[in-house]
């Protein structure tokens, strides 16, 4: 026992769990690790690409550009600047479903390190989450020199219902990936299912039609619409954006963006958050059986 | 119940059981309910597993293969919970085991390194003051900044190995994964383990060769069928699992601790 008396440590810690429980704050407290799993896809989406990051630039441009030509030139739809009206939705949706899609898969995906390390496992969704909004960048670079082109001038009380949109769409899509995560490594067919779920969501927001069009087919019912939060989340980016690049601003905003559309908005938030919470208590129901599920 | 500042780990009445399940799709279940059997079953891996280590100490844990020995790290390690009973630990945990898992084998092996010392619980500053020696003792030369895809098995390995091996840690956690690399590699490794144990921290060291387990450690303890059925002295513990067939008697130099080593899978 000498020996041992002799390399005595002391350990100035308290003993407590080794497996981390303090679920999503947990992750936040390790952000170092979850800014290099956020670095690590993006890296390597574009690794051994020549043009490497051009891509992200490309894309959207060349999305932009096809709604212009099919939408304004070829189908000559009623609604004004209709390709930035498209664009403005597809940054949202994108958005979510990328969130949505990548987020149940993550757990499954990073296999190796869920099985075999003590990290906090919110942290795969959150970086799901995280590397989507992080692809919101060129695209929002993009929409705002085309609008710039087209006439826009930023407006700050719009542009903060651009951040609300954004906010909408974290929290909702945190919360619908941590649910579905843990739900994908019991059965993997809900890889499939959120797959059919984000082509209902394409639809269910006023991306491919106005709003204007939804108010005259459902009237009063309009406002059941409106509780979708995607929906709200759309409509703010397009009157961040969309709505600034028509001859008459105004008298858009009037025929297209319903009244009170930040209140939706705020309430969207709220349902964003409470989606949050339950996926968070889902996850910590089920986590202890991750491991020997994967 | 309260523990000495000492203790480095406590595994308190943890029991630890695993779902088998037969059936995954919807044909084969209702096959198998028409034919009468079962859906799903299940084993208890651990039972009632109970023990204290005091910071400093070195544990052999030892027993025959499926009796509950990876469970019980995997619980000490963090990665999975107890079903009941508790664990408690005291400090930070590093170890030889999944070493460089989580490799991105499209990165390099310098930003995988930094993501694996993330994932083991360093910070950057403390990654950058180590990454040289991580480097040296990896030994991978100008690979270091091509793709961990492209690299041999012994050099993927070796780096997983330096990046776990250079974690401050306070209770250090081996599996039974030495044989990996060459042999100049294994005596780097032995020789860094034994480093740790004379500084002090909790060694938790899983094997099945009697010869390491009684050069490295001073207490061992066995598991049998999820259940502890020897916790003591080394010796004495070997003898309990008759590993002690009087081939390998007292080993002392470096060579036959290699070969002792190299026989751990």
């Amino acid at each position: 026992m000498t020996d041992l008396e002799s390399r005595r440590r002391v350990v100035d810690a308290p003993l407590a769990n080794p497996s981390p429980t303090a679920g999503l704050l947990e992750v936040f407290r390790r952000r170092y690790l979850l800014k290099l799993l956020v670095r690590r896809e993006v890296n390597a989406r574009y690794q051994a690409s020549a043009l490497g990051f051009l891509w992200s630039y490309i894309n959207p441009l060349s999305q932009l550009f096809i709604f212009w030509f099919m939408m304004e030139k070829i189908m000559g739809r009623g609604t004004e600047s209709f390709a930035i009206h498209i664009f403005c939705g597809l940054i949202v949706v994108q958005f979510f479903i990328e969130t949505f899609n990548a987020g149940t898969r993550s757990i499954v995906r990073n296999k190796a390190l869920v099985r075999k390390m003590a990290v906090p496992r919110e942290m795969f969704p959150v970086a799901s989450m995280m590397v989507s909004l992080y692809h919101i960048g060129p695209q929002l670079i993009v929409l705002v020199i085309i609008c710039l082109f087209t006439g826009w001038t930023p407006d700050p009380v719009s542009l903060l219902g651009f951040l609300l949109a954004l906010g909408i769409i974290c929290l909702l899509g945190t919360g619908l990936a941590l649910m579905f995560s843990v739900a994908n490594v019991f059965m993997r067919d809900v890889g499939s299912v959120v797959s059919i779920l984000s082509n209902f969501v394409r639809f269910g927001v006023p991306m491919i039609y106005p709003f204007s069009m939804v108010e005259e087919r459902l009237g009063s019912f309009a406002g059941y619409y409106l509780l979708n939060p995607i929906a709200d989340a759309v409509l703010l980016v397009q009157q961040a954006f969309w709505v600034g690049t028509t001859q008459d601003p105004d008298a858009t905003q009037a025929e297209h963006i319903p009244d009170h559309l930040f209140s939706y908005g705020f309430l969207g938030l709220g349902v964003g958050f409470v989606v949050l919470v339950l996926g968070q208590l889902v996850f910590r129901r089920f986590e202890n059986r991750i491991p020997e599920r994967l | 119940m309260t523990y000495p500042d000492s203790t480095s780990i406590v595994v308190d009445g943890v029991t630890k059981e695993f779902t088998l399940r037969y059936h995954r799709t919807l044909k084969q279940m209702s096959v198998a309910l028409v034919k009468g059997r079962d859906l799903s079953d299940s084993f208890l891996a651990l039972e009632d597993v109970s023990f204290t280590v005091d910071q400093g100490e070195s544990i052999g844990l030892m027993g025959l293969n499926g009796s509950g020995k990876s469970t019980l790290l995997k619980l000490v390690q963090g990665v999975m919970r107890p079903d009941s009973g508790r664990v408690l630990t005291r400090g930070r945990i590093a170890g030889l085991i999944a070493t460089g898992a989580g490799f991105h084998p499209q990165l390099t092996g310098r930003d995988n390194i930094y993501l694996n010392a993330a994932v083991l619980g360093m910070t950057e500053q403390e990654t950058r003051r180590k990454f040289d020696e991580i480097v040296e003792f990896a030994d991978v030369g100008r690979f270091l900044e091509t793709p961990v895809g492209n690299y041999s098995s012994g050099m993927f390995a070796r780096l997983g190995f330096a990046v776990a091996i250079h974690v401050d840690s306070d209770i250090f956690l081996a599996d039974e994964a030495l044989a990996v690399g060459d042999r100049p590699f294994r005596k780097k490794c032995i020789e860094r383990m034994q480093e740790v144990r004379e500084s002090g921290r909790t060694l938790f060291y899983v094997s099945h060769a009697a010869g390491s387990v009684r050069k490295m450690c001073d207490r061992v303890i066995v598991l049998e069928k999820g259940k502890v059925g020897f916790d003591g002295e080394v010796n004495a513990g070997i003898r309990y699992l008759k590993y002690d067939d009087g081939a390998e008697n007292e080993p002392d130099g470096q060579d036959e601790i290699d070969d002792e080593i190299g026989n751990d899978i």
